[in-house]
């Protein structure tokens, strides 16, 4: 028997016709991805409005020291003088110190747990990984400057011995000797990024294909043979974007490197004496800061963001040309 | 097994060369030293920041005022528990639902757009801001205006913990397996529907854990808070009235006198801050091994 369901009459307002519910289902539709798109875009304000405001605040700053704001190095705000510098230098110094203690030993366990680690190893170092990027950086800089710096001294002062007859490292490594130095700040930044390199080596890793591996091994390469004729070319650019991240996140660490860098302005290639950060500069100086020399610091975190901006956007493009997967970051 | 057929060379190991075998055991000694150079420092400052702060962190610890006179020995961090907690549940209020619905424009909009590759790109840039200049941009748009506050505070550590929200939703959400969302629209369900009953809930798990990986970061974040919450040393429950302070910036604070009672109250608050990062820490990485969509 056929059956008109036609002539049917709809029960409610199930249907997703044109009735008033449908309307009003659009109407929530519509709310929704406007609201979704405005958080979108609430990313390009906000970066829209620090790079505005900061530079803003710090315009009379570097309309009052012009270049001289970056090719000096003297900083005096009592007699508002300000040259950075010895602070962007700084920064870069301490960058690369902490570079090249964490670079090694980053990639070191990113091939421990891809390549390397037995099953039950393998979750206790990646906890461990995980723990080292969980602690504050305020307690490593309070470790830092309460109980490595004392203790440092010492190993500075030995080494420094050693290197005394070496034309330039005689310098390098010279007196004087101060526990909260640009060295020790590099070690405690190392420290720091180590999981960032870490996590994304790692997942770069990851992604070299099984069967080149296999193709390797079955030439009878040793391990190590394979890491060096199979993983690490094909990872070279994923790596290379993880340590720039990690250079990144270096020059922005502000707290342990204001806590242990031991605060002094002067250009100085003397790693195991005091210097400063940009950073560490800021932290340091804006509560007592005023007037100018406020405008001055806001600058230098200009100066600071626009070098951050310009490492990790390089280091994201490298990184993202590897597969899908080997994007990193937590 | 072990017998090489005629006309094939041995392979195994036993028949490479000794130099390349040295080689080889170098390396793999190398490789595990690595995880010692980073394990041994982790451990020295969890040894001590324990030791030095179980000798100080006690209830009267973290409830107590901040005494008055930084030379004074004695308890307590109460203020700066109750700051830290406030401030940082403030943030998160803040960031984790604007993070979630930008990473649902980016993966269920925006997909292939120019726009949505622009907002990609920038948070990933956004993560890489240093904290310290957050605060000074909370500084120039709010606190010259507004003075200092826990809420100045807490935009200072929402606008951190947005881009690590964002991006770790919008991993989450791409695992969400197309079918899902094909089904529900099959069904008549309309974008919102099929974004808000079905998608999100299918990602919540990772979604829940990445947020609290975030907040754990901005609870132990010393730096925007420098210029934005001021001091106190007795509990301010009102977000927007005077200054505030956290645990985070009184061991900054405290570190740097040269009085004994004021560095055991560092590394007391020390203690309690590590404590409260690393159980955030874990129930982020239990809920995420707990419902891992594979």
């Amino acid at each position: 028997m056929p059956v008109d369901l036609e002539s049917r009459p709809a029960p409610g307002p199930v249907a997703a016709g044109p009735g008033l519910a449908g309307a009003r289902r659009r109407v929530a539709d519509h709310v929704f991805r406007v609201a979704a798109l405005a958080s979108g875009l609430s990313v390009l304000v906000v970066l829209a409005l620090i790079a505005g405001s900061m530079a803003q605040k710090a315009w009379p700053a570097f309309r009052h020291s012009g270049l001289d704001f970056v090719t000096s190095s003297r900083w005096a705000p009592n007699v508002e003088v300000f040259g950075a510098l010895a602070f962007v230098a700084g920064t870069l110094l301490v960058s690369v110190i902490a570079l090249v203690f964490a670079v090694p030993v980053s990639i070191g366990i990113a091939l421990f747990l891809s390549e390397l680690a037995p099953r039950r190893l393998r979750r206790p170092v990646i906890y461990l990984i995980d723990l080292l990027a969980a602690i504050p950086s305020v307690v490593f800089g309070l470790w830092g400057l309460l109980v490595l710096a004392p203790a440092i001294v010492g190993v500075y002062e030995t080494f420094g011995g050693w290197m005394e007859s070496v034309p330039v490292l005689g310098t390098v490594f010279g007196p004087p000797y101060n526990g909260k130095s640009l060295f020790t700040a590099g070690l405690i930044l190392a420290l720091m990024i180590t999981p960032i390199i870490t996590s994304i080596s790692r997942e770069v890793f990851d992604t070299v294909p099984a069967a080149q591996k296999e193709a390797a091994f079955a030439l009878s390469a040793t391990r190590w043979e394979m890491i060096r004729g199979a993983i690490l070319p094909h990872s070279r650019s994923g790596v290379t974007g993880a340590v720039m991240l990690g250079l990144g996140r270096a020059m922005g660490e502000t707290i342990a490197a204001a806590l242990v860098i031991g605060s002094s302005p002067q250009l100085t290639a003397r790693l195991f004496g005091s210097g400063d950060a940009m950073a560490a500069v800021i932290a340091n100086q804006f509560g007592e800061a005023g007037g100018l020399h406020r405008s001055a610091l806001i600058g230098l975190g200009v100066v600071l963001f626009a070098m951050t901006i310009v490492v990790n956007a390089v280091a994201r493009s490298v990184v993202r040309r590897q597969p899908a997967s080997a994007r990193g970051g937590r | 097994m072990t017998a090489v057929p005629p006309g094939l060379s041995d392979l195994s190991t036993s028949n490479v060369g000794r130099s390349r075998r040295a080689r080889n055991r170098i390396a793999t000694l190398l490789v595990y030293a690595s995880v010692l150079v980073a394990a041994v420092p982790l451990m020295f400052v969890l040894v001590y920041v324990a030791r030095k702060g179980l000798a100080v962190v006690n209830p009267e610890f973290l409830t107590s005022d901040i005494p008055i006179s930084s030379r004074r020995p004695g308890p307590g961090m109460g203020p700066a528990v109750v700051g830290t907690l406030l401030i940082t549940l403030a943030a998160t209020v803040m960031a984790v639902p604007l993070g979630i619905l930008a990473a649902v424009y980016v993966t269920e909009y925006g997909q292939g757009s120019r726009l949505a590759g622009a907002i990609r790109f920038l948070s990933d840039v956004m993560a890489g801001v240093p904290s310290i200049v957050m605060g000074l941009f909370i500084y120039t748009v709010w606190v010259l205006r507004f003075g200092q506050s826990g809420f100045a505070g807490a935009l200072a550590l929402a606008a951190l913990m947005l881009p690590i929200v964002i991006r770790s939703t919008e991993s989450m959400l791409r695992l969400v397996p197309d079918d899902l969302r094909e089904g529900s629209t099959a069904l008549g369900a309309s974008k919102s529907r099929v974004i808000l009953s079905v998608v999100l809930p299918a990602a919540l798990p990772g979604i829940t854990s990445g947020s609290l990986l975030a907040v754990a970061r901005a609870a132990g974040e010393t730096a925007p808070l420098l210029f934005t919450i001021g001091a106190a040393r007795a509990v301010n429950l009102g977000m927007f009235e005077g200054p505030n302070t956290a645990l985070s910036s009184q061991i900054f604070a405290n570190a740097q006198l040269p009085f004994a009672g004021a560095q055991e109250r560092a590394w007391g608050a020390a203690l309690t801050l590590i404590v409260i990062v690393l159980v955030l820490t874990i129930v982020a990485r239990v809920i995420s091994r707990r419902f891992t969509v594979r």
